[in-house]
């Protein structure tokens, strides 16, 4: 090998670790400016770069997996579109299209070419969820995607550096948040404006024409070492299925995994055909969160890009719930879609050491209401269960998993909407018996101080399907969602709380794994004194009386 | 004449530095863990037999000690209760309900310093406006409290939801309590008055955590010192870089924690006074890790918020998080022990592990098998193995070689100069990498900035790492090794007041905000004037608002002048808001509501800083002593570089690079592209050539 190629394999690592930096600089910007809960409090975005040809050369590390590969399935759209050299600079692509961006029409996504030396070079693009985008407003209630807000297609935000006026005239006339939705635009246009400018930075740095030969050897670098992970992994189909509760009726999640080679595909054939309510799933948004399943236990440790990818097919069949064709409403797609990893990952479990089932989906009751003033006031908290145990240690307790959220300081929510906060502690007895118990999910009262009735929107599952140990451990403690004054009170959709009456959420636990009779009588006793578990809970899963 | 003497714990040596008027003296002694105290008397016995001088000359002793951040991550801490608001138990444990790693499903996190049988609750609840739902249940309370006795409690945290707006419930739990069970109770409207429970109530059951372990030491040490004749009063040194009193210090611990790195910032930001330097960045290397600080005007740059013991060292969201005024650090896990290899993708990485001082880089010999960055500098010919720490310790080329051989070059196809030299610029980048993304951050330029490298690790790397970064100027000063000691001897007695109030900003005033602020300076005031002693009108105070467009859940810091009783204060402080946002974030919003949610109030004594001009008044070319076998990995080519022994270089004395200044605590490397200067005071400016001068 020549001087020269060493030195140009030093400085492709080099640009590598740079463009992640880059990317990771404006995802934290966007978190630090953006209006919507989802985007600052949990990540819920992402930035990307990619290359002449359309491929994702490198990702930021802040993002959420629904999003993550999203993204890099939307911009060869927008490149279709718009081809790249047919982009001048101050042009800058939009839209929220659901069945092109990521899912559901409340994330933008915006996409701005990279000049270099007067020749575009690539684009840098951003994924984030913005606070409004008319209709119903976020939740499952929508029968089509036409109730859910409006879509703006693939078009110009910017061209040549002039602002499209017209469009945001649209967004002002369509959103109830009108400043925010519009500020967070900009700022994913100034963030995608101020990495093209980095990112040309870059190229005169190490004096090169465009990124093709580093993104080559990035991209097939990736590729190889995913490929021989896989190869490694036995030939096979491997099958798994999950029960959810729906919208008004259960639905059946099915994968087989094909382990071929150096290739992986992902089929959900047989799964329940698509809900008449917003909780359908986009192609995209299946593939990111099933994806992102295998990389939480194959490659844990390799970046996010085309090479990644590729590897890995998923394929569902049109109409069903995780391929929504239009006009399906899927405004809480993430109701499904959050429980995709643990459908993957008990697929993998015969040939990879994967947890027990969790509680999945992240509980975000929506609230609304009127200000003693008699303005309206919404507000939206994450709240997590238990997750499931693992072979050699204890599941994690009212953790998010598979999404990034962080849960909101009941002190900041209560200073934004006149809601009281009853009781937010962990739930004894619902992590799921086991050699090693399932994390405990949590217990929630909330009530009203505003004027009449709380309306919340409930996006709730795992009330009638547990979250399953694996290897003999118990399944978790199932959510329970109900009034204290015994009115009944669905898992899903916009309900009121009379003032005076309390809601109340049990949020399901993580299940056990091994067998309950091989747990450590120490490890029992200590739950019983830290009260995880009653001693009467005790004696029914681990079959004997322990004092504590 | 009167002495002042810094002395800082850390977790390997004690340093001690000697001042007066004129001279510095300064050593390292071994850090006694068992009695932290005695290594403190040893060291400032032998610093006091270097200068000549007896004990009862001294009359400042300045002390900053890793001791309580060590207690927590040890948890060696007092068996501690939690007292709380019913339906409110696990707080502590439940955290933000996040994960701090997106793909790690197996990531550890870390255990709540009060186990859930020692959490008790009670019933009482407040609003956020501090108005009350539920009174305190004051039976229940004793009834508590004959139970945290029973149990054999030895620390209190009271943390009451929305405690921040009215502190009576912890108050009237606290006189309780502290009749009951005898010993001083942390309360959280004291220790974090701040909105957002979980960082509350983590920093109060911190506080209540350290206090018995802290205190103890303190009084040990006040009286050992005080038998031995210490005339002048002990301050102790703040995480905010500011001192303190001992008393102060022994309610508020918490507030000890990362006094050493501090002590290392505040050493950079005296240096930016003396010379005028506005905008700085101060970048310190040593075994295991790098920090920077970026210091404004002479002033450290100071962030509310922390993590202590985190369980992925450098992992954020794996730490306890700790909520008072502290030095705006990154640390990153890249020094001369890191260790590098390769990963799946057959990338060169660095860090974030190291391989300490025992058994330390491969060079060593002393075990160590795996290469270092130390290592690669040996490789690459920037170490000279036969004077390192100055000609104490032999390194060994071949070892090393070895290593990297045997690691890096073997996965990556790399000859073995072109392997280090790998490891050398990828270094360089995650450095530069932490720096852009904080300066990002905290939303200020990085270029331009005038770059101050000290620790035993920083020269070797500074000028490529200010390259990366366009910056054009670095300095290098001497006593780099005890930076930390001796910027104890620069910190001005100050202390920060922190609380939430949340108000929407518009013009007119906020008298609210008035009120709270004038308490808070008379309280931070009294605080600061048993320290310093001086005039009233001598203490400056400093103002900041958090503020942020109304629905965004992040703020940015903005300063003002008093006035919030003022009916041009509110148009005053929403000007100054969108300004900083603007320069921020590089646009601002037109139509949308404004609010601040927290307010800082900061008193400080003045701090004495005499100017000195930067250029020497003798400029001479320097001789070099030898010459040096170094390899140019961008070319891939060996070449012959000058050598200069630093301490044999008089000021004034400048010489272009390449080139390699020697001394015996670390070695100057001065790349092609700079030329080096010797200035006053014995500083090493390297400028790049055809930047800014």
């Amino acid at each position: 090998m020549t001087a020269p190629s060493q030195q140009d394999r030093i400085k492709t690592d080099l640009i590598w670790q740079r463009l992640i930096t880059i990317l990771e600089d404006q995802a934290q910007t966007l978190v630090r400016t953006a209006f919507s809960t989802a985007t600052r409090e949990s990540g819920d975005l992402s930035a990307g770069f990619f290359d002449r040809r359309g491929r994702m050369v490198a990702q930021a590390v802040t993002g959420t997996p629904g999003h993550v590969n999203a993204m890099a399935l939307a911009v060869e759209h927008f490149l279709e579109k718009f081809p790249l050299d047919g982009l001048q600079p101050g042009d800058v692509l939009v839209s929220n299209d659901p069945w092109i961006c990521s899912g559901h029409l409340h994330d933008f996504t915006v996409v701005t070419p990279v000049f270099h030396r007067a020749k575009a070079v690539g684009a840098v693009a951003n994924t984030i969820h913005v606070v409004d985008i008319g209709g119903l407003g976020f939740g499952p209630d929508g029968r089509d995607v036409f109730e859910e807000g409006f879509c703006v297609p693939i078009c110009k935000l910017s061209a040549g550096g002039a602002i499209n006026e017209l469009l945001l005239e649209f967004v002002r006339n369509n959103v109830r948040e009108p400043e925010q939705v519009v500020g967070d635009l900009y700022s994913s246009m100034i963030g995608n404006e101020s990495a093209a400018r980095k990112l040309s930075v870059l190229l005169e740095e190490f004096d090169y024409q465009d990124f093709e030969t580093v993104s080559d050897s990035i991209i097939a670098r990736t590729k190889r070492t995913v490929e021989e992970r896989v190869f490694a992994l036995q030939d096979g189909v491997y099958s798994n299925a999950v029960r959810l509760d729906g919208y008004d009726s259960e639905i059946e999640l099915k994968l087989a995994v094909r382990v071929q080679g150096s290739k992986m595909k992902l089929d959900f054939a047989g799964s329940s055909p698509a809900s008449s309510r917003g909780i359908n799933v986009v192609l995209n948004y299946t593939t990111a969160y099933a994806v992102f399943g295998v990389n939480c236990v194959l490659n844990p440790d390799i970046p996010c890009n085309y090479g990644s990818l590729y590897p890995i097919d998923v394929i569902a069949q049109p109409n069903t719930v995780l391929n929504a064709m239009r006009p399906s409403a899927v405004s809480a797609r993430h109701m499904i879609g959050h429980l995709l990893p643990d459908l993957v990952l008990g697929a993998l479990s015969g040939i990879l050491p994967v947890p027990a089932e969790g509680a999945g989906l992240i509980w975000n009751p929506s609230l609304r209401g009127r200000l003693p003033s008699g303005s309206a006031f919404a507000a939206v908290t994450f709240n997590a269960g238990g997750a499931g145990a693992h072979h050699d240690r204890d599941g994690w307790s009212t953790t998010a998993f598979p999404s990034g959220v962080k849960s909101m300081p009941v002190e900041a929510v209560e200073a934004t909407v006149p809601v009281l906060f009853v009781r937010k502690e962990l739930r004894p007895d619902s992590g799921g018996a086991g050699q090693f118990r399932g994390g405990l999910g949590q217990i929630m009262e909330i009530v009203g101080e505003g004027q009449g009735p709380l309306l919340v929107n409930a996006m709730f599952d795992r009330v009638l399907n547990a979250a399953a140990g694996r290897q003999g451990g118990l399944a978790g403690a199932k959510g329970g969602v109900w009034l204290a004054s015994g009115k009944p009170f669905r898992t899903k959709g916009l309900q009121e709380v009379q003032p005076g009456d309390t809601l109340v959420l049990e949020l399901p636990g993580g299940g056990g794994f091994g067998d309950p009779a091989k747990r450590c009588q120490e490890a029992i006793a200590s739950d019983i004194l830290e009260g995880y578990v009653t001693p009467e809970a005790a004696e029914a899963d681990y079959g004997k009386r322990i004092d504590a | 004449m009167s002495l002042k003497v810094g002395v800082d714990i850390g977790g390997t040596f004690t340093d001690v530095a000697i001042e007066d008027r004129t001279q510095r003296w300064s050593l390292k002694v071994p850090t006694t863990h068992a009695a932290p105290e005695e290594g403190v008397l040893i060291g400032v016995e032998q610093a006091l037999a270097l200068a000549g001088r007896p004990f009862s000359d001294v009359g400042l002793l300045v002390h900053g000690t890793t001791l309580a951040t060590n207690a927590l991550i040890e948890r060696k801490g007092a068996k501690t209760a939690l007292l709380t608001t019913a339906g409110f138990r696990d707080v502590l444990e439940m955290g933000n309900e996040g994960r701090f790693d997106q793909y790690d499903i197996r990531a550890v996190k870390p255990r709540p310093i009060v186990p859930r049988h020692l959490r008790y609750t009670v019933d009482e609840r407040l609003r956020f406006d501090g108005s009350i739902v539920k009174p305190l249940n004051v039976a229940e309370v004793r009834a508590v409290g004959q139970r945290m006795r029973e149990a054999g409690i030895e620390a209190l945290a009271i943390a009451f939801l929305h405690s921040y707006a009215n502190g009576a419930h912890e108050v009237q739990a606290k006189n309780i309590l502290e009749a009951e069970l005898g010993f001083p109770v942390s309360t959280s409207h004291e220790v974090s008055p701040q909105m957002r429970e979980y960082e509350r109530v983590s920093t109060t059951c911190a506080n209540a955590y350290l206090q018995p372990v802290v205190s103890q030491y303190l009084i040990r040490l006040e009286h050992a010192l005080n038998e031995k004749g210490l005339a002048g009063p002990m301050l102790m040194i703040l995480s905010s870089g500011g001192l303190t009193t001992v008393d102060t210090a022994s309610r508020y611990p918490i507030r000890l924690l990362e006094s050493g790195p501090a002590g290392g910032a505040i050493f950079a930001s005296d240096i930016a006074r003396r010379l005028r330097l506005d905008s700085v960045l101060s970048f310190d290397v040593g075994g295991t890790t790098a920090k920077f600080c970026m210091v404004d005007a002479g002033e450290v740059h100071h962030s509310h918020t922390f993590e202590v013991a985190r369980t992925y060292r450098f992992k954020k969201g794996s730490g306890l998080p700790i909520r008072v005024p502290v030095v705006d650090l990154v640390e990153i896990g890249a020094g001369g022990g890191s260790i590098t290899r390769v990963d799946a993708l057959g990338r060169v990485v660095v860090g974030p592990d190291s391989a300490g001082s025992e058994p330390g880089p491969a060079c060593y010999a002393k075990g160590g098998a795996e290469p270092t960055v130390t290592d690669c500098d040996l490789v690459l010919g920037k170490l000279d193995p036969d004077s390192f720490a100055g000609g104490s310790m032999k390194l060994d080329r071949d070892r090393a070689v070895d290593a990297l051989n045997a690691t890096v070059a073997k996965r990556t196809d790399l000859s073995v100069e072109n392997a280090a030299f790998a490891v050398a610029e990828i270094v360089s980048e995650t450095m530069a990498s932490a720096a852009r993304v904080h300066a990002a951050e905290v939303g200020t330029d990085i270029e331009k900035r005038t770059l101050i490298a000290f620790g035993g690790a920083a020269p070797l790397h500074a000028a490529r790492f200010a390259d990366k970064l366009n910056i054009d100027t670095v300095i290098v000063p001497s006593g780099a090794g005890v930076g930390s000691a001796i910027g104890f001897l620069r910190a001005p007695i100050s202390y920060e007041l922190v609380r939430s109030i949340s108000v929407r900003v518009q013009s007119g005033p906020l008298p609210v905000v008035a009120a709270a602020l004038t308490e808070m300076e008379i309280h931070a005031g009294e605080i600061v004037h048993k320290a310093a002693d001086l005039n009233l009108d001598a203490y400056i105070v400093k103002r900041s608002a958090h503020m942020r467009y109304v629905g965004q859940g992040h703020e940015i810091e903005v300063s003002f002048e008093h006035g919030a009783s003022d009916a041009t204060f509110g148009q005053r402080l929403c000007d100054e808001f969108q300004r900083t946002y603007v320069q921020t974030y590089g646009h601002a919003l037109k139509n949308a509501a404004i609010e601040a949610t927290t307010w800082t109030v900061k008193v400080s004594a003045p701090i004495d800083s005499p100017l000195v001009n930067a250029a020497a008044p003798d400029p001479h070319i320097a001789a070099p002593n030898r010459q040096r076998q170094v390899f140019d990995g961008a070319n891939g080519v060996w070449e012959t570089w000058p050598e200069y022994d630093r301490m044999s270089l008089r000021d004034g004395a400048f010489g272009a690079g390449p080139a390699i200044l020697a001394e015996a605590e670390t070695t100057t490397v001065v790349p092609a592209n700079f030329r080096f200067t010797i200035g006053t005071q014995g500083l090493v400016w390297l400028n790049r050539i055809g930047g800014d001068q």
